[in-house]
């Protein structure tokens, strides 16, 4: 689908509210925001009402909402950073762009502010080319091309289904990392948008990411619950588990991953020390994933991403099972993700919509 | 806590790496590199008529070995070095003796960074050789060895050492590297963009490799980087580094070295006629539809432990593979085991050839 044949309504912006006052955040994106229909999720946990400034077309939905939809015994899958994923399943639109309420417009080098949802649109809507690296990397941005010794019949690419957003100032580091290096900023804005190659595994940070809706919905899950989750990124490990799961679906379905801009400025939270002590599960989990991950095939006969993601959820179970409880865990509420997709989820988007 | 760390200066290992360059014409460009190349030894390749005197500016300590030494140096295994074409540049990473080799051409001149800073190209090069690669898990803000990036959230631990990096990669402002097709249809674009990123290119994923502005770790990968039969006589041109850079990928992944792309940028100026091009590439442009699958699902056995195991299992996959595509491939599989047998002589007895040295 051509970019100029998106219109603002084939498009919702999810947030995931973990702080009750969400006035500075979304006045702040007031100019980017404004035209979209948002769909706001508050965390289960958090008690304290929302406080939402006027002007914006949008949606809450609060614990009530999220029993009611899905039942009490599976509003726990909604806690925490993980409330956005409700919003993910009652959208009905084409495209959802989703943005942790911690971070705020930035600038790119010349001192402009940064529209993520227009780069990320174009990043959803131009090809992405995971079969072969091109080194001048995103071929469709405008002053870019293929270089010489790109195959030819590998230049048409393929569709773009997830579109990976990076952070100025605070970047997506780990509670280790970042108690090491207090002070670090991220302050380098790199002109990149590149597509990741096909069985190269990365990091998906749920913090900035873009995605279209059927094609990934179904393979990005509350599934990895770490047994002391909090309420800082650097305590969680969900995005990053359903990201590896949603990249190797990807791969399995020719589809595509971008990774770069946008960028967006992420403000300093938490003491990671303290966190130091909750995530230090999730940094050994990882550690007996990656194989996993990185030798895990899917059979020819799963063709579609929910069939794909009841297949990873198989190989989780027999191959992680054994290793830690929480794989099983994992493993079922994949499985509940996928029925509730199906359940709950509206499916297609917009009759007509390409 | 921490006071802002001091960047430690680049080393210059000048005693442990070679500039590369192959030339027909002459060396002008080296004026404009002289602060940054001066204390280096070049050893270069002069392509195209022998008899032609190629003039060094003052004050550069150099090799030069034209074609005439090329055939007394390697006798009859001089045919595995391409003639009228800048892919003997490889004869120069042959006849070196040092760790490191940085090759560039010479219409690649020192590009300026957006703040207006002139780019040691090569201090960028030597960064990249000497930090790790990551290519076992891709990391979102790119080098993670880089001053002020580092490991995102989910990067696992046990990868956070990298791996050995083989070579590096590096851009071009300006002209861009475009094949003949796409020079003919966009004649005016520029690449001026300033992507300031080092990254790995992850295992199991080709790249198509520019040797216009490229170093590598001799030692570890030097057998690899043979430029294939291009230029007089032969059906194609302007795919020798290519060629390169994809049996060089596949052993480097084999080896489980890393291959970094991104700065340094050069300048490039120069842009080479697209009709002339469109000759030289127009079997390379079919050929390389049956290459890329060919390279993709190469194996390397484990028994191959050497590099040079592994390009010899690697020429024999060619000529099992790909002379049905063409018997050009059956010549150049024979190449690639006649240039394994002249690197291993030239660099087993520690003997130095005699080229035109200053």
């Amino acid at each position: 689908m051509n970019q100029e044949d998106i219109k603002d309504s084939d498009i919702d912006i999810v947030i995931g509210a973990l702080q009750p006052d969400l006035t500075s955040f979304l006045n702040e994106w007031r100019p980017v925001f404004s035209r979209f229909h948002l769909i706001i999720v508050k965390d289960p946990d958090l008690k304290e009402q929302l406080n939402i400034p006027e002007g914006f077309d949008h949606h809450v939905y609060t614990k009530p909402d999220i029993e009611k939809a899905v039942g009490a015994s599976s509003t726990i899958l909604f806690s925490g950073y993980s409330c956005r994923y409700f919003g993910y399943l009652v959208s009905k639109k084409k495209y959802i762009i989703s943005i942790d309420d911690d971070c705020l417009p930035a600038r790119d080098n010349e001192g402009n502010l940064v529209d993520p949802v227009a780069q990320h649109i174009t990043n959803l809507t131009t090809p992405a080319t995971p079969f072969f690296f091109n080194t001048l990397y995103d071929p469709f941005r405008d002053g870019a091309d293929f270089v010489r010794g790109y195959p030819f019949s590998l230049r048409s690419g393929v569709t773009c289904a997830l579109s990976c957003g990076l952070w100025l100032n605070l970047a997506d580091y780990d509670a280790p990392t970042q108690a090491l290096k207090p002070q670090q900023r991220n302050s380098q804005y790199v002109d990149l948008i590149m597509t990741v190659p096909a069985r190269a595994l990365l990091p998906v940070s749920g913090i900035n990411i873009a995605f279209e809706r059927e094609m990934v919905g179904p393979a990005l899950f509350p599934a990895l619950r770490l047994a002391r989750e909090g309420k800082l990124r650097w305590e969680t490990i969900e995005d990053i588990w359903s990201g590896m799961c949603a990249k190797v679906i990807c791969d399995h379905l020719g589809l595509g991953v971008k990774t770069g801009l946008p960028y967006v400025w992420r403000s300093a939270k938490g003491d990671p020390i303290e966190s130091l002590k909750k995530e230090w599960q999730g940094v050994k989990l990882m550690e007996e994933v990656v194989p996993f991950f990185q030798s895990v095939r899917l059979p020819r006969t799963a063709t579609t991403t929910e069939d794909c993601v009841a297949e990873m959820a198989k190989s989780v179970r027999e191959r992680l099972g054994s290793v830690d409880p929480v794989f099983n865990h994992a493993a079922d509420a994949m499985l509940q993700w996928v029925k509730l997709w199906k359940s709950v989820g509206s499916g297609s988007s917009t009759p007509g919509g390409a | 806590m921490a006071s802002p760390s001091t960047v430690p200066a680049t080393p210059l290992l000048k005693d442990e790496l070679d500039i590369v360059i192959p030339t027909i014409r002459n060396l002008d460009f080296l004026e404009m590199w002289r602060p940054f190349f001066e204390p280096y030894h070049l050893i270069i390749v002069q392509d195209g008529d022998p008899s032609k005197t190629i003039k060094v500016p003052e004050g550069f300590d150099y090799e030069l070995y034209n074609r005439n030494d090329i055939n007394r140096i390697l006798g009859p295994k001089a045919s595995c070095i391409s003639f009228k074409d800048s892919a003997c540049r490889c004869f120069g990473y042959m006849v070196s003796k040092k760790k490191y080799i940085f090759t560039i051409d010479d219409d690649c001149f020192v590009a300026k960074d957006p703040s207006g800073k002139e780019i040691n190209a090569l201090e960028q090069h030597i960064k990249n050789l000497l930090s790790p690669s990551t290519p076992n898990f891709f990391n979102t803000l790119y080098d993670p060895y880089r001053e002020g990036a580092d490991f995102v959230r989910g990067y696992p631990f046990s990868l956070r050492e990298g791996v050995a990096t083989a070579v590096s990669h590096g851009l071009w402002l300006n002209i861009p590297d475009y094949d003949a097709p796409t020079q003919l249809v966009k004649p005016r674009e520029r690449n001026t963009r300033y992507v300031d990123a080092v990254l790995s290119i992850p295992k199991g994923t080709l790249f198509p490799m520019c040797g216009m502005n490229l170093a590598f770790n001799r030692e570890l990968i030097g057998p690899a980087m043979y430029f294939g039969l291009m230029g007089d006589g032969q059906p194609v041109g302007r795919y020798d580094d290519m060629w390169a850079g994809w049996c060089m990928k596949v052993i480097c992944d084999h080896m489980g070295w890393g291959v970094k792309t991104g700065l340094p940028y050069i300048w490039h100026s120069k842009a080479s006629n697209p009709f002339v091009n469109l000759k030289k590439e127009y079997n390379g442009i079919f050929w390389q539809e049956e290459l890329i699958p060919f390279f993709q699902s190469a194996v390397l056995p484990k028994e191959c432990t050497t590099v040079q195991k592994c390009y010899l299992e690697l020429a024999k996959q060619v000529k099992a593979k790909l002379s049905k595509v063409d018997s050009y491939f059956d010549k150049l599989a024979d190449a690639m085991v006649t240039w394994i047998e002249a690197w291993d002589e030239l660099n087993s007895t520690g003997k130095k050839p005699s080229g035109n040295a200053k």
